[in-house]
């Protein structure tokens, strides 16, 4: 099963490395990663397969809020169906 | 893999628009509760209730984390219950079933439980004038039942009687909770044509020709429907204005599609519908009167408001339409009036009155909703508001409804707060001159013709 990881937030130093040691530790493996830095804004958008994980979804999405908060950032894990069935017939 | 574009845009409207699932609605069918001994009977209910609905609330949380989307109501509704109270002798037998109900909400932990319900568009059963005689106690007792009464359809004319009851019942109601502004009339809803599978509170109910049981999903987004205006500009023209809206429509409705289907895998129960409403909340960026103001108008109510929410309706319904595999329920856009910070604005300002509402609601989803009127309004303008918008209804072949509070001592400039979703009306304006004579003839008007068509 995919999810879909997004970060929204004033760049800093660190960012990415955050995120994917929660993942790497959660045993979720990163498919693509994208990020762009628009007016002082990074964005990164994440597509992870979240098959191989051992937590529970909710512990994976409270920590990376968690870590959204501690780092002023908006971070969030959605399933990829969403997206999906938003953009898709 | 899905563009970037795409996924910032669905969080744009998550994050900054109010893009939400409404509600997810469990139909259970009451039909096996039925029983000469009303404790017994009460027991049955109760019992079926807090089992098929055990998890929906936890579910709905599940689903709302998972997918990233917020689903603001977890509720029930259940088979009209004048169905049950034909075996009832006292208006006390009924509200013990109320109380049954509003137990059973509060076990599951959903905040509203509709179907304390009468159909009599043509006539009574015993059953069901108990139950309308047992409303005002009923709502009034219970905290979160809500009622509904049709008294109109197509097929079968509006019941003038029970439209005069139905006057003399809001104005009970509103008596029985006049501490909170009259209450109990914000979870009474009169109807013309009422729907069997609307999810959306006050009026639903689990119609007789539904299943066991059902999910039925309502989706939400004015503001992303406004938003998506705002980036098109003042000088697109109205063709472009209606294909915004139906994309937007789309997208919304696709969302709904995935809950809906997600809840009935999830609670191994069928999905029903999808019910494509642009439901207005009273939170700022969340109305559908901006989004008439939007297409240019300058207050909500002014010339041109019917025609620009009679395009919004239809595109809306376009756009949804091909977006989910049923689509029912009441889909369209709603015009509460104390549920939308636009609508409050517009009846502030003077630019809204009650008659222009009702023009509204020839081309809108439903009808005159939460609309407060001062505390001296007789029943019998009350029954003739009701029966105006339920020719509406049955000369159009379309859904009306009425969910009117008299706020007991209040009068025009006055606010009534009802706090939530619920927000605050300003009292409005009603004709002060009387149809008791009209009312009071009684009986029933008779079926339309529906040709001869002008």
């Amino acid at each position: 099963m995919k999810a879909v990881i997004t970060v929204i937030g004033k760049d800093r130093v660190g960012i990415i490395y955050s995120v994917s040691d929660i993942l790497a530790k959660a045993n979720i493996n990163i498919l693509d990663i994208s990020q762009t830095i628009m007016q002082d804004i990074f964005t990164m958008i994440m597509l992870v397969d979240i098959s191989k994980c051992e937590d529970h979804f909710a512990e994976i999405s409270k920590s990376l809020e968690d870590l959204g908060t501690e780092l002023g950032l908006s971070i969030r894990i959605q399933h990829e169906d969403i997206f999906n069935s938003m953009h898709r017939i | 893999m899905i563009n970037s574009f795409e996924i910032m845009e669905t969080i744009k409207m998550l994050d900054e628009e109010h893009l939400d699932i409404r509600t997810i609605t469990m139909g259970i069918s009451l039909k096996d509760c039925s029983d000469p001994d009303i404790d017994r009977m009460c027991e049955k209910i109760y019992n079926k209730i807090t089992t098929y609905a055990k998890d929906l609330v936890k579910t709905g949380e599940e689903i709302e984390r998972d997918f990233g989307i917020p689903i603001i109501n977890k509720r029930i509704s259940v088979t009209p219950v004048s169905n049950l109270c034909e075996n009832a002798t006292t208006i006390e037998d009924c509200v013990k079933i109320a109380k049954t109900l509003d137990r059973a909400a509060i076990t599951t932990g959903v905040n509203f439980i509709g179907g304390y319900s009468a159909l009599v568009h043509k006539d009574y059963t015993k059953g069901d004038r108990l139950l309308i005689d047992s409303i005002p106690m009923a709502l009034s007792s219970t905290e979160r039942v809500c009622s509904s009464v049709n008294v109109a359809t197509t097929r079968a004319g509006i019941n003038i009687d029970a439209v005069a009851h139905m006057g003399r019942i809001v104005k009970e109601c509103a008596e029985l909770t006049a501490s909170s502004g009259g209450f109990a009339c914000a979870k009474l809803v009169v109807f013309a044509n009422a729907v069997e599978d609307n999810p959306f509170m006050a009026g639903a109910f689990h119609g007789t020709g539904e299943g066991e049981c059902v999910i039925n999903v309502g989706v939400s987004g004015p503001g992303v429907v406004k938003c998506a205006l705002e980036k098109i500009g003042k000088n697109a023209d109205l063709g472009v204005v209606a294909d915004t809206i139906k994309k937007t429509a789309f997208k919304i409705t696709r969302m709904g599609q995935l809950v809906a289907q997600e809840a009935s895998r999830r609670l191994n129960v069928p999905y029903g519908i999808v019910d494509l409403s642009l439901a207005p909340t009273p939170a700022i960026g969340d109305s559908v009167a901006h989004i008439l103001e939007e297409m240019g108008l300058e207050k909500c109510g002014t010339h041109g408001t019917t025609a620009a929410l009679a395009m919004l309706n239809d595109a809306v319904k376009k756009g949804g339409v091909m977006a989910s595999s049923f689509v029912g329920g009441l889909s369209g856009a709603f015009i509460p009036v104390s549920e939308d910070a636009g609508m409050i604005d517009a009846t502030n300002c003077g630019a809204l009155s009650i008659e222009k509402l009702e023009a509204m609601t020839c081309v809108c989803s439903v009808g005159l909703d939460m609309i407060c009127v001062p505390g001296s309004t007789s029943a019998s303008t009350i029954s003739a508001i009701i029966a105006d918008e339920a020719a509406i209804g049955v000369v159009n072949n379309k859904t009306t409804a009425v969910r009117i509070i008299p706020a007991p001592g209040m009068d025009i400039g006055d606010t009534v707060e009802f706090g939530g979703l619920l927000g605050s009306g300003p009292v409005m304006k009603v004709n002060s001159f009387k149809s008791d004579e009209f009312i009071a003839r009684g009986g029933r008007i008779p079926a339309p013709l529906h040709s001869l068509k002008n």
